[in-house]
């Protein structure tokens, strides 16, 4: 689809705040510079690092903390692989965990609960949310509109201290007797309401958490509406942006039924209520006497109606990286961009009335479920519109496979086998076969590890150098891309076939005790749980390559350019590794052109025209006119 | 496609069971046919526009719209799965048409515990006795009332499912404690089982077990057991499922009756 030409002189869709705030905020920094100056006096550290207002550390504090719950959450998955490849052998691994819950280095099948909820819980709450919104939105929204920073900076420190402590009342749940929450990352009462007061600390955090995420998203809109730069138009925002804009609605809506819901089952659970428990409950024999009244029904559906946005809050910021590093290393505009963002607008409402798929097996008549049905086929096709316009972007590119390229496009078909397993899970007649079963926890995981963490993945190669002014190491990420791409799918490609036969999920040992499961899972499941270490084995790599150069950085040894990848984006005219005290741009920029022109009629040999260059004509020597680009100096290196 | 993904799925004996395969052949086509599509697309790509192959990007890209009619065509598809199998599929295994409750179903109640299936017959009267949380024992899990002039014919028993086949089967299902899933995978039958509502499913079983092993699994995590909640389904043929409920019938039932109250 063509975009619109360049129309400098059009009218611009700003907002006059951008400009106000970014004088302020320089005027700011250089009084207070002057003032540091002139009284030997500088901002206390624990300002500017610990409880920092500046987007820009504020991501970079999402970061490093959520990647250090991603490792965490994949260590769980370990434990819980090596169980189900060899289940109920001793594994001196296992003693890390305790004599309650693996005596012997034999795992209980309440431990192994455990692992399994908290692998859940952590992985999208405390991982993959926060690094796709909190970190990625936090560092690259307002560079990439050209804002000085987010449009509440205090607001953002809270949203990243609430975040923090909600993870550590999950961890310290650990601590709990009993250990922690058990009842999977669903949580579905009556079980998750009788169970041990794990429970109860998940329920905490998890009210920090989508406290934490509430917080985020009324900032994210905020600063999208009304910080962008001077000319920076609705139909000129990078994709990225507009994946995080919807996200960040889907976050603001769908998550206070969950806040709700959580504080319901608190209170079940604390106060002897009884939201969500029948009567005549009889639990090991015993007449649980608060129980009466409740229905155990109206979590599943407040939790769903969070939990299915929720899913596109996974995805979309994946697509909107995905979106950007393709653009970039193909040397040419996305193709259908407007259809694209229409598509994303589209799926954002549409998320919000699909959520009763996953309960199809709760007895739901013929009516309901059609209309569940319908509305789930229906949200295929904007993901259908949307992964099919990332593939024709391909067409007639100039593709450079670095790193971040590497990882980009492995997500277009791994998230097409998510996608596309997606379909019999969304028809409610094959479902009845695989519902629950493995097929699910293959479908889910191709969306959202091969899929949306390696576009994270792709994310975090791709703006090392913005960040740190250092290159990550490309041999390193090649291995790094290597190794995860193949293991990954050994891990998670057999469970199709265990799902197809209908093995059930959350099982202790993997199915063995089932007769139509056992021969499946005791074919797959070493091989599974083998290539899960080798996935591990894998990420050494990446940590090796991550923190040498980002120590490397800190001791200021910087080997990247400004722009290193020769990007059009806003993000890239802003200093590298712009400095902490808002005000990202020495100059305002002004944006005259769409996000992703590269090799235009209009640009010369470079082959890309940055959004705020500026267009002079050449003086009429030597060969023709023309128009040559200069690229403004709109960021003087720091 | 049938017989690749037959490799893996479990045999179906059930009447509705045919028609949730079909679906799932057919939409494993329709996945097999995009997967294809776009990945033999994708791999062209790769080799015919790297960098090194193809140096100028065309600032354009692709000019031909070809991939709205795949859109568009993936859509239809998706209408037909769902309104010509998907709805018609639910449709049958969410009512039970009216052959199958005129023709004298065999009713059963299913209550799920952590961890096992207690399964109660309603007798010759055809009527399922009261049950109370309150008179629950370890040797009357159901809690039934056997002073009760419904219960008196009852039969029960625990992990143990016999239903009789071409007889329709009629389960009403609940749960006691926590939310369990009743599965039955060569029935292609899936139903959670819900404390507080009571959940009537039905299929018709056309072949006996013939001394294969079926089994009941529990789909929905309910607990440290949840791995081992495990029941045994029996197809019997007509006599073979009389005599069992004769075994199983008053002589029995007046073993398991507990003691009188006062």
């Amino acid at each position: 689809m063509p975009r619109r030409q360049l129309r400098v002189g059009n009218q611009w869709l700003y907002a006059g705040d951008a400009e106000k705030l970014l004088r302020e905020a320089i005027r700011i920094r250089d009084e207070e510079e002057q003032h540091d100056k002139l009284s030997g006096h500088h901002v206390p550290w624990i300002r500017k690092y610990v409880f920092s207002t500046d987007h820009k550390w504020i991501g970079v504090q999402y970061a490093f903390t959520a990647l250090c719950f991603l490792l965490f959450g994949f260590s769980l998955m370990l434990l819980m692989r090596l169980q189900l490849g060899w289940p109920g052998h001793s594994f001196s691994l296992m003693k890390l965990l305790g004599s309650t819950r693996a005596p012997g280095g034999i795992l209980l099948p309440e431990a192994y609960n455990q692992l399994g909820a908290m692998h859940g819980t952590v992985m999208v709450f405390l991982a993959i949310v926060p690094l796709a919104v909190g970190a990625f939105g936090n560092y690259v929204v307002p560079l990439q509109i050209g804002a000085p920073d987010m449009a509440f900076p205090k607001l953002n420190m809270a949203s990243y201290w609430c975040y923090l402590p909600g993870g550590l009342i999950m961890l310290a749940s650990f601590l709990a007797p009993g250990g922690t929450a058990n009842s999977g990352w669903t949580s579905y009462p009556p079980l998750s309401d009788i169970a041990t007061i794990g429970q109860t600390f998940w329920l905490i955090g998890m009210v920090f958490l989508i406290t934490s995420s509430l917080l985020g998203s009324v900032n994210f809109i905020v600063t999208i509406v009304q910080l962008r730069a001077k000319g920076m138009t609705w139909d000129r925002l990078p994709f990225f942006v507009w994946a995080q804009f919807v996200t960040s609605f889907l976050l603001l809506l769908a998550f206070p039924p969950l806040e709700a819901a959580a504080v319901l089952q608190l209170m079940d659970r604390v106060a002897g209520t009884s939201f969500f428990l029948p009567s005549g409950l009889v639990v090991s024999g015993r007449v649980l006497h608060n129980a009466g009244g409740g229905n155990p029904l109206l979590w599943q559906h407040l939790f769903w109606f969070l939990a299915h946005p929720e899913v596109y809050v996974l995805i979309l910021p994946a697509l909107g990286i995905v979106a950007e590093v393709l653009a970039n290393n193909t040397r040419k505009p996305l193709w259908g961009y407007r259809s694209m963002v229409g598509a994303t607008i589209f799926l954002g409402f549409m998320s919000f009335v699909v959520w009763a798929h996953h309960m199809f097996m709760t007895g739901m008549g013929t009516a309901i479920s059609s209309f569940f049905q319908t509305t789930t086929m229906i949200i295929s096709i904007p993901s259908v519109i949307i992964l099919s316009a990332l593939f024709i972007s391909l067409w007639g590119s100039a593709m450079r496979f670095t790193t971040p390229m590497l990882f980009a496009l492995a997500f277009l078909p791994m998230f097409g086998i998510g996608g596309l397993t997606g379909l019999p899970l969304g028809l409610a007649a094959a479902d009845l076969h695989l519902h629950d079963t493995y097929y699910v926890i293959g479908h889910f995981h191709y969306v959202v590890a091969p899929g949306t963490i390696f576009a994270l993945f792709a994310g975090i190669y791709y703006w090392f150098p913005k960040v740190t002014g250092r290159k990550l190491n490309e041999t390193l990420g090649r291995i790094h891309f290597w190794g995860s791409f193949v293991f990954i799918n050994g891990v998670f490609m057999p469970m199709f076939a265990q799902g197809l036969a209908g093995v059930s999920r959350r099982l202790y040992d993997g199915g063995i005790q089932y007769a139509h499961a056992k021969a499946i899972a005791e074919a797959t499941n070493p091989f599974m749980s083998i290539s899960a270490f080798c996935l591990l084995a894998f990420q050494v790599p990446f940590i090796v390559n991550f923190f040498w150069n980002a120590i490397a950085a800190a001791m200021g040894r910087r080997n990247a350019e400004a722009n290193p990848w020769q990007a059009t984006t806003l993000d890239w005219a802003a200093t590298t590794s712009p400095p902490l005290a808002h005000g990202n741009f020495e100059v305002l920029p002004v944006v005259r052109r769409g996000p992703y022109e590269y090799n235009t009629p209009e640009c010369d040999d470079s082959g890309f025209l940055p959004q705020h260059a500026e267009l002079t004509r050449r003086p009429p020597a030597g060969g023709g006119g023309g128009l040559l680009p200069q690229i403004a100096a709109a960021a003087p290196e720091a | 496609m049938r017989d690749f993904l037959f490799q893996f799925m479990p045999p179906d004996y059930s009447a509705h069971g045919g028609q949730i395969d079909s679906l799932i052949v057919a939409v494993h086509w329709l996945m097999l046919v995009m997967f294809v599509f776009w990945g033999s697309y994708f791999l062209y790509v790769l080799y015919r526009f790297r960098g090194s192959r193809n140096p100028k990007p065309d600032y354009r890209g692709m000019r031909s719209h070809w991939s709205t009619w795949t859109e568009i065509a993936v859509a239809v598809i998706e209408v037909i799965l769902l309104v010509g199998f998907s709805i018609p599929a639910w449709s049958r295994w969410a009512n039970a048409t009216k052959a199958e409750t005129l023709s004298h179903p065999v009713e059963v109640r299913i209550v799920a515990e952590q961890f096992s299936w207690n399964v109660q017959y309603p007798g010759p009267d055809g009527v399922f006795g009261r049950r109370d949380p309150n008179l629950v024992t370890s040797i009357n899990p159901l809690g039934l009332d056997r002073t009760d002039p419904n219960a008196k014919d009852d039969v029960v028993s625990i992990n143990n499912l016999h239903l009789e086949v071409n007889r329709p089967a009629v389960i009403h299902l609940t749960s006691k404690d926590v939310i369990h899933s009743f599965k039955l995978p060569v029935m292609r039958v899936n139903q959670d089982a819900i404390p507080g509502m009571d959940i009537p499913i039905h299929f018709t079983p056309i072949r006996t077990n013939r001394g294969d092993h079926w089994e009941i699994a529990c789909a929905q995590l309910c607990g440290l057991g949840h791995y081992r909640m495990r029941g045994q389904l029996y197809i019997d043929s007509k006599t073979e499922f009389a005599q069992w409920l004769k075994s199983r019938g008053p002589t029995r039932v007046a073993a398991l009756a507990p003691p009188p109250v006062n």
